[in-house]
């Protein structure tokens, strides 16, 4: 009698453990209801809200620029991709060189991919002509001005730019070069909501954008419209 | 017997004090580098892409060393070839650095990453930074 409970309960353990290994590779897959991961979204709000909900940043603003290669960059240059999108000039003797050098470690890490693109402004355009942008993108081992566009404006235009990209840029007789800025790397997504801003000077810090960058290609492809219907 | 003992670990103790100071002057070299150079010619001296030229196993540093002084003093533009490249950026000069500092700077080049070339005394660095009126004296 003794036995038989015994070899009862056993029997009904091991059902049960059986049972709970049938949930467990349910229990592995992750929840199709869970969100998944995502970047925040950064930046200033100027506009007024136009509803209780409405408390996103302003997106990046309309701009209109020109290439190393004479061609028009503009918000639908980076229409369904992402960007990266940092301000620079070509004679800048201080932070620059090691900015781009880190810019380029992404560049490369993401050179297979078309959806990634680049975008340096430079904060000179009376010095970096078109011609001067290209031989500089040349010297940096850049060819395909489609992937990283080096693009200038009016000096005023890529000021206001600067600041809607959260970098500081401004004429500043006493810094090396004539200009100070900051290195920011900013990561816009293809709503132009910035997603994220990086020191172009602390490699720990372009390791983490190396990092978030398929995160946020990753909501993307999520969040790409499916056929109605 | 004692005596001698004795005098060998003065002799020692010396010695160890001496490398003491000269350590720390060794070091001067690198850390300048990497305060006024390493965001530019890069933190290994390897430069950048045809853009900068590297610092590291270069001709320039052999070919130029006479000059190399008053490059750091007064910066440097217009084109250049660095083993066998062309080059064509501006290189901000150092008002701000000492003969002696500037002496280091470049005996650490001379003497690293691949170069082996005569490093200057200072003597030898402050004339040839009167070359081009570059020299502090100190």
């Amino acid at each position: 009698m003794n036995t038989f409970l015994s070899r009862a309960r056993r029997t009904v353990a091991l059902a049960a453990l059986l049972a709970l290994g049938g949930l467990l590779p349910l229990a592995c897959t992750s929840n199709p209801n869970e969100e998944p991961e995502r970047l925040s979204v950064y930046g200033l709000k100027h506009a007024a809200p136009t509803s209780p909900s409405d408390t996103l940043p302003d997106p990046i603003p309309n701009f209109r620029l020109i290439n190393q290669m004479g061609q028009p960059v503009t918000n639908q240059t980076f229409a369904g991709k992402v960007y990266v999108a940092d301000f620079f000039f070509t004679s800048c003797p201080s932070i620059c060189p090691k900015m781009q050098s880190e810019m380029l470690r992404v560049y490369k890490a993401f050179e297979g991919n078309p959806n990634v693109l680049f975008l340096s402004h430079t904060i000179d355009p009376n010095h970096d002509s078109i011609p001067v942008l290209r031989d500089y993108a040349e010297r940096l081992g850049i060819k395909d001005a489609s992937r990283w566009h080096f693009a200038r404006t009016q000096q005023d235009t890529v000021f206001k730019l600067a600041s809607a990209y959260v970098s500081g840029a401004q004429i500043d007789k006493k810094a090396a070069g004539g200009f100070s800025h900051d290195g920011a790397f900013v990561l816009v997504d293809s709503q132009r909501r910035i997603r994220g801003v990086y020191d172009g000077m602390v490699k720990e810090q372009v390791d983490r954008l190396i990092a978030e960058l398929p995160v946020l290609l990753k909501e993307e492809q999520l969040d790409k419209p499916v056929a109605a219907q | 017997m004692n005596r001698a003992l004795l005098v060998g670990a003065a002799g020692a103790a010396l010695l160890l004090n001496l490398t003491g100071c000269f350590t720390e002057r060794q070091n001067e070299g690198a850390q300048l580098y990497a305060t006024h150079c390493a965001s530019c010619h890069g933190d290994q001296g390897q430069g950048l892409q045809r853009l900068i030229p590297p610092v590291a196993g270069v001709d320039f540093m052999a070919q130029r060393r006479a000059d190399l002084p008053c490059i750091i003093r007064k910066g440097l533009k217009g084109p250049l070839v660095v083993n066998g490249i062309s080059y064509n950026q501006v290189m901000p000069g150092h008002e701000d650095l000492t003969d002696s500092q500037i002496t280091n700077l470049l005996n650490f080049l001379h003497t690293n990453w691949g170069n082996q070339n005569q490093p200057y005394t200072i003597r030898e660095a402050s004339e040839l930074l009167g070359r081009c009126n570059g020299s502090d004296g100190q």
